[in-house]
Parts: structure tokens; sequence; C-alpha cells
């Protein structure tokens, strides 16, 4: 079966300066989930407005291919792009105190997609609006729909964006970080939503977060992604019990596992340092300066993507058996 | 009624009680500040009739009232205020009402169209400065109403005659009509529109400046908001995110601004009037001052707060149909 979206070679850079994103290649399957893990500044959210063609204008795609279904969306016009967005590929941001649009009412932001992409009447885009918030549960949703996104909480607001990005049934939806703003009982609520209306529609889903328990529970594969680059891929399952990546192991450490016992669970471990900043990233493997396996030969080059047991990792000794 | 018109009709009469009260603090600070300048009206027409006869002042005072203590003075003033009636003004040998009448529309047209014409202005400008932000049109945009705010009202008014009136003869110099001309129909409105150009122009210049930094701000904010990067996830084409995501939005700040400006525009018509021999209330507040008419002058101020505090009423009222988070109450 041919992927639904292969990113190839993906460069995304500062204009005239630089690079964000550095020859990033992934793919995602017809109904699959993909997650994309790393820590803030690794370059996922940049991905996915790589993707929806949606990047600040400060950044700029300089190279690599994104094809969607057959199209090159590196390269396809602009008005096919606005096309596909919001009908082919929906998207869902991380804030939903700032997605809305505060001057209208949240059935009419629902409602423009449905004009816009299916040429439905201002009437019947309203009613579809209508029955879209019945679809993501939110209750009383013909009155709900007259209200302004100020009246709305936290979730509602997620839930009434997450019915926009829907409305159309795209093939793509792409969540980025969609519940890291909402209340915990919030978010399993807005994840198990998000699940359903995805076996329902048939779609793909990116999904974007730091939050490996989110993955645990959603994802199908998972992506790591460390200063601009792939360090890990491969099955949720597999790479959780077997990370062949020291970042993927820092990462799996430093989360808490509820459900051993507490003393069990001893400290929970940090990476330390930061993520690099732009610009001053290190030569050969950019995890070096934080990694506690680093020798010498890690700073000569890029280390390569080696086939795992559990999928793909980026570091040198990925095949030796699993990351410290 | 609704819980809705409740509630707005609860805003407008707190509001109201609100003005009453600022006007009367208003009365009794302007009265008290054009009593505390020497010389009267008595000094004044004395002056101009060339006498310095004491026993003609006097009598003249007492004509006048204002051989009476201060405090009764205040006390007449603020009683036929209270009944609406502006009182006399001797210079003019007329109401001050049917004065002031008189002269209001000019200067409200004068008002509106320097108003409009900025806000109008300042839209297109902030946009294309917004749009093409920190490449030439906008450095270019941001120049000219640098110097629209920093040069002063008047020499810019008595420029733009020499430019246009004197030198290229294309607009009248002065005054708000043709006195030669009918003063009915289409003619006569084409002719008050052809005197309104400059007039208008010249003090719009300095809110155009300000209104056109504050479109380009809130236009660059709205235009990086989240909401409209999602109205492009949506798919939502250009054009209707200016319209109907970003514009809306941009408009709100102007909106509170234009309100707060009322009363500044108010007291720049005194400087526009009178470079422009507009027949305005300004021009009328200028000459009054000199003629120490008090009553004309006190009425002229009054009825300019009330302006304002209508005016920031009825902005306020805007902001919240424009701004469904703000809810009157």
């Amino acid at each position: 079966m041919t992927a639904l979206l292969e990113v190839d070679g993906l460069r995304v850079a500062v204009n005239g300066g630089a690079v964000v994103l550095d020859d990033l290649s992934f793919s995602v399957a017809r109904g699959e989930t993909l997650a994309i893990v790393g820590e803030s500044g690794c370059g996922k959210s940049v991905t996915s407005l790589a993707i929806m063609r949606l990047l600040p204008p400060a950044l700029r795609l300089t190279g690599g291919a994104i094809r969607f279904d057959g199209a090159d969306l590196a390269t396809v016009s602009p008005t096919r792009m606005r096309d596909l967005r919001g009908r082919r590929i929906g998207m869902i941001f991380q804030e939903p105190m700032t997605s809305l649009n505060p001057g209208l009412r949240v059935g009419e932001q629902i409602a423009e997609v449905l004009r816009i992409h299916e040429g439905l009447s201002r009437a019947a885009a309203w009613r579809r609006a209508v029955e879209l918030l019945d679809h993501v549960r939110i209750p009383d949703p013909a009155r709900r729909a007259m209200e302004y996104p100020h009246r709305l909480s936290g979730g509602q607001r997620q839930r009434v964006v997450i019915a926009a990005a829907i409305a159309c049934r795209p093939d793509l939806i792409i969540a980025d970080e969609p519940t890291t703003a909402l209340d915990v009982t919030v978010q399993a609520q807005v994840l198990e939503l998000l699940k359903s209306l995805q076996r329902e529609i048939g779609s793909a889903v990116i999904l974007i977060t730091h939050n490996l328990g989110v993955v645990a529970q959603t994802a199908d594969r998972v992506m790591v992604m460390y200063a601009g680059r792939k360090v890990e891929e491969g099955a949720v399952a597999a790479i959780f019990d077997d990370p062949r990546h020291p970042y993927t192991s820092g990462l799996l450490r430093a989360t808490p596992d509820p459900t051993r016992p507490r003393p069990a669970r001893g400290v929970l471990h940090e990476i330390p340092g930061m993520v690099p900043r732009l610009g001053a990233r290190a030569s050969g493997c950019a995890f070096r300066p934080r990694c506690a396996r680093a020798v010498p030969r890690c700073a000569e080059g890029v280390p390569p993507l080696l086939a795992t047991n559990s999928g793909l990792a980026a570091c040198l000794f990925a095949q030796e058996g699993a990351a410290a | 009624m609704t819980p809705r018109a409740r509630r707005i009709a609860r805003f407008l009469a707190r509001r109201l009680a609100q003005g009453v009260a600022l006007l009367l603090c208003i009365a009794v600070l302007d009265f008290a500040l054009l009593h505390a300048v020497p010389g009267d009206a008595a000094d004044a027409i004395a002056g101009e009739a060339g006498t310095a006869d004491p026993g003609y002042v006097a009598t003249l005072r007492h004509q006048l009232g204002l051989d009476q203590p201060l405090p009764v003075q205040l006390g007449l003033y603020l009683g036929r205020l209270a009944q609406g009636n502006f009182g006399y003004s001797f210079r003019y040998g007329q109401s001050v009402a049917s004065l002031i009448l008189e002269r209001l529309p000019a200067t409200l047209l004068l008002m509106a169209a320097s108003i409009g014409f900025a806000v109008a202005a300042s839209l297109v400008l902030g946009t294309l400065s917004a749009r093409f932000a920190n490449r030439w049109p906008d450095r270019l945009i941001t120049l000219v109403t640098l110097f629209f705010y920093a040069t002063p009202l008047f020499w810019f008014g008595l420029m733009a005659i020499v430019l246009f009136g004197v030198h290229l003869g294309w607009l009248p110099t002065g005054g708000m009509y043709d006195v030669a001309r009918p003063r009915t129909g289409l003619a006569f409105a084409l002719d008050v529109a052809r005197h309104l150009v400059l007039p208008a122009f010249t003090q719009a210049c300095f809110f155009l400046a300000i209104y056109t930094r504050l479109v380009r701000t809130s236009m660059l904010q709205a235009y990086g908001s989240d909401y409209v990067r999602f109205a492009r996830a949506k798919g939502v084409g250009e054009l209707r995110i200016a319209l109907r995501h970003v514009l809306r939005n941009a408009l709100t700040p102007l909106v509170t601004m234009v309100g707060l400006n009322l009363g500044t525009l108010l007291g720049g018509a005194v400087l526009t009037e009178t470079v422009f021999s507009w027949p305005g209330i300004g021009r009328l507040m200028y000459d009054a001052v000199f003629q120490r008419d008090v009553n004309l002058l006190l009425s002229i101020l009054v009825l300019g707060s009330v302006i304002v505090i209508v005016a920031n009423l009825l902005v306020d009222m805007l902001y919240a149909a424009l701004t469904p988070a703000v809810e009157l109450r």
C-alpha cells in the first residue's frame, strides 16, 4: 500500500540562515496514527506547518518533497494548497484559547469551512455546524453554536476546533499538541474523541506531542525528533520496550510511570542540558553534548539512520543493544 | 424586556447619571477658570468703545450682572444651565443658544469630515503598511505619517493654503461657501465640499498619522494571531481572512482611539477654523476669549463636554458591538 503522506528530505531554514529541519523523511499510511515526539524546539511544529505550507514568514522551505496522495505539497500552487487545507488535511492547534476568532460565533467558524469547501448555503452550513458540534459531544449544540468563544471552556473550544478540522472528513488530521493546554481530565476526553472520530472517518493522524503517555495511548508508530532531525522511528510498543537512541531512552526515563509502586520507580531521570538553539547545534550528532555515551567519533558527521530491532535509530551504537 | 436589553438599559442609565455629575464638575471648573483670568466683558466693551470712564464701566458691569459676588454669579449660571438656558451674549446681542446652533453644523461637518477621512485613509495606509511591513511601502508610509504627526496643524494649514489655494488655485482658501453663488441644492453642497477639503485634510493629518500606526500594529498583530493561522489551516482565502478575521479585530483599538480623540478634535477646531476662517464653534470660541464673552465661552465649553461625553458613550457601545467579549454592564 502506498503511503498517504510521504515526506522526503524536507529542509526548512530561517531566511538565509540557520537550518531548522534537516533532511527529514517519514511517511504516514492511510488510517494510521504517527506520533512525533521531542522536546520543545526540536522542529515538531515546524514540520506540521511545513506540510500545511503555513510556515511563518521568517522560515522557508529549502528542499525536499511532501507527497500527499500524488501531489507534491512543496511545489503545489497556493490556490491548490488552499483547496487541500481544511478539506483533505485538517489541522488542530495547541492553543484552543486563541485558535478561535474572538469576534465570530463558534458556529460560523465551523460553517465557514463547509461554505468554502462544499459550497453549502449559509443555512445548510449552519445546520451542519450544529450537527458537528453535537458530534464532538458539545451539549445543547444549537445554542452553543450561537456563542462567542469567550463563553466556552478550553475543552469546549478545542472540541470546536476539532469540529472545524474534521468538518470535511479529511484524509489527514494534523494535531499539534492538541491537549497540552487542557486539564488532565479534559485531555483524556479530547484524545478519546479524536480517536473515535479517526476510526469513524478513517483519517490518518499526525499527533505532535511531548507527552509519551499520550503516544502510548493513541499512536501506532512514533518518530522521535531532535534538533530538526529524525533520531528514531518505529512501532510504539517496540520503541518503548527497546529504545535504541540515547535521546529516546532519556525521554522515556524522564516520564513517570504510575503503574509501578513508588519505591521501585526511584528518582525520575532528566536529560542534562537543553535543546540547542538554532545555529548552535553541535557538529556530527546534535545530541552529543548531552549524551552519556558520546565518544569522539560522534563528532565526525551526522550518524546515519541504522536499522534496529524496533525500527530506525540515528546513533552509532544503535545496533549494539539497548541505549544507555 | 430581554436580559440583554435590561442590561443595556441599566448601563445607559448609569452612564447618563455619571455624565450629568461630570458635566456639573466641568461647568464649575470652567466657571472658576474663566473668572480667574483678569478682565471681563465690561473692560473689553469699554476698551473697544475707546473710553476708560470708570462710571461707564461700572454701569456696564452692573447691567451685565458682573458686579455681583462670584458665588451668586455661579449659582445663577448653574440655575440657568439646569433649565437649558445658555444665556445671552452681549457682544453679539443674540441668545447664546441661537449663536451656537447657527455655528454648530459647520463644526460638526468639519469634525465628521476630518474624522471620516482620517479613519478611511488610515485603514488603507495602515493595511498597506502591515502587508509590506519593513519593506519600502511601509517605510514610505511611516515617513509620511511621521511628518504629519510632527507638523503643527496651523503651519500645515497655511502651507496647504499657499500650495493649493494660492499657487495652484485648485481650492478655495477660506470660508465655508462662495457668497456669490446660490445657496441651494447640489451646487451648494458641492461648493461647501470644495471649501471643506483643505480644512478637513489639515485637521485630519495628525489623527491620520496616529491611526495609521495603530491600524498597522493591530493588523500585524491580527495577522500573526493563532486564529488567522487556524483560518488559513481551514483553507480560508486571503480576502476573506482580511475582511472577516483581521479587519474586525484590528478595528477595535481604532474605535477606542477615535473616541478618545473627539475632545482633542474639538480643541483642534479652534486652530483649523481660525486658519481657514471656517464659520464654526471653534472660531466663535476664539473670538469669545478675546471679547471676554464669558457666557458664550462657558456655554461652548459645556457643550463641548456634552459632545465628548455622548461620543464616548457611543464609542463604548460600538466597542461592545464589535467585540463580543466586551459586555455592557
